[in-house]
């Protein structure tokens, strides 16, 4: 049997040459998707066995900053194509930020009007976005979370349902849809086929449930592991501790091979490692799945583990991601890496 | 001195449920002690093993952040409301 670094190219750019980004665009639409693939070697060095290579994909690297541009454009063009969505629509969703920031960005290009709902403690940065972007913010109450959000705006629908569209990312099958059509083909080209373990945070499960689709699709020996908060008071914007959630309905635990539960204290303390060690800023959620791959590939004789950063860091800066930051020095990094490991028992990799 | 808690809704399985718990103490520090009391396992969810409040939960007095009062020593008189909000969390 091949090694992963006999079968798996280094330049992939000789390996693909179809694979390039859009050059030239006419709409933001078409921008979104085709994100780079880093491979993370420094973090890594000397932690992982030889034949053990992991990489990161960078999904701030979409028009809109995140993974959640796929998503927003996928169920606006399902919209479009069954006609739930024409003229005379407002689109709306319930979002903590990077949906409503695609959605806002989109509707825009596809000129709709846009109305959000957020807890009132989303990120200032978001909110800022998302109104530059002419869309309208209602906000939720910040006790109540993510779900405060869902209610409301399930609430303002039912008020006049004829005047929205609502894309309802939590249970529209063309979020998963959007990954098993472009990330998961993507992170196959990009692995040459060499991947053996993806690693992904769940918010509504559509990145994991679509991309762990179609890589077992192509390789049913491929491990879909799902990434989640270790208790239900967190501060991993954009995940969900589902056993304390409304479960989205489009999120179907029993097709991961398992699940890690990482501390958001932990998962603050990787966004500064790999800030400083791999010089990429991220946010909370992407050292979380950094927290979890990383203890993943550890565990493995062999093997390529891909794991999704869903967005970049600036959007968290004035978040408790950043204040009361003291600094970080590399002194830290071997606590940080000897948690790195596999904290769930029902996690099969 | 009694001020009104209001609890957000992922701490709520420690209070049975309820929204709003009432506590006594004339710092916040003594109110969180003081729903230690009553409601076990909930200072271990605000602060941290160092006893410093954790850095994803934000606690407001009358509307105004601790953190940029004095933190656990922050003075709290009878009447205050108090609030308990988590970093923003779950789906996007």
């Amino acid at each position: 049997m091949a090694t992963i670094s006999q079968s798996f190219p280094q330049s992939q750019a000789a390996a693909e040459p179809d694979f390039v980004p859009v050059a030239r665009a006419a709409s933001v639409l078409e921008l979104v998707g085709n994100t780079p693939l880093l491979e993370v070697t420094k973090l890594t060095h000397g932690v992982l066995r030889p034949g053990v290579r992991l990489f990161a994909k960078l999904e701030g690297f979409n028009p809109g900053g995140s993974v959640k541009d796929r998503a927003a454009r996928r169920m606006l063009l399902a919209g479009l194509e069954s006609g739930a969505l024409g003229p005379g629509k407002t689109i709306i969703d319930s979002t903590s930020g990077n949906t409503g920031i695609a959605l806002a960005m989109l509707g825009a290009a596809l000129g709709y009007p846009v109305e959000l709902v957020m807890a009132a403690n989303a990120s200032r940065e978001r909110k800022k976005i998302i109104q530059a972007f002419g869309a309208k913010v209602i906000y939720s109450d910040p006790l109540e979370g993510s779900d405060g959000a869902i209610l409301l705006c399930r609430e303002i629908v039912s008020r006049n349902p004829e005047r929205y569209f609502k894309p309802d990312q939590y249970s529209n099958e063309a979020n998963p849809l959007a990954h098993f059509e472009t990330t998961g083909p993507e992170i196959w080209r990009q692995t040459g086929g060499a991947v053996t373990h993806l690693v992904a945070g769940v918010g509504t499960g559509g990145t994991i449930m679509g991309s762990g689709r179609y890589l077992k699709s192509c390789n049913p020996q491929v491990r879909v592991i799902g990434v989640e908060p270790d208790d239900p008071l967190h501060g991993l914007e954009g995940l969900k501790h589902m056993a304390s959630s409304l479960v989205p309905a489009i999120y179907h635990e029993e097709e991961l091979d398992g699940k890690i539960q990482v501390s958001t204290e932990d998962a603050y303390e990787m966004v500064y490692a790999l800030g400083q060690i791999e010089g990429v800023l991220v946010g909370q959620s992407s050292g979380a799945a950094m927290i979890a791959a990383l203890g993943v590939a550890r565990e493995l004789k062999e093997g390529c583990v891909v794991t999704i950063f869903p967005d970049f860091g600036e959007k968290y800066l004035s978040t408790n991601l950043w204040i009361g930051w003291k600094g970080w020095n590399r002194s830290r990094l071997t606590r940080l890496l000897a948690k790195c490991r596999k904290e769930s028992a029902n996690a099969t990799i | 001195m009694a001020v009104q808690i209001r609890i957000p809704t992922p701490l709520r399985r420690f209070t049975g449920g309820t929204d709003v718990v009432s506590a006594n103490g004339s710092s916040l520090k003594e109110i969180i002690d003081d729903l230690e009391r009553n409601h076990p396992g909930l200072r271990e969810r605000l602060l941290d093993e160092n006893g410093e409040l954790r850095r994803f939960v934000n606690v407001f007095i009358n509307g105004d952040d601790v953190r940029f009062l004095d933190q656990l020593s922050s003075k709290v008189k009878d009447g205050d409301d108090i609030s308990i909000v988590p970093a923003i969390a779950g789906g996007r």
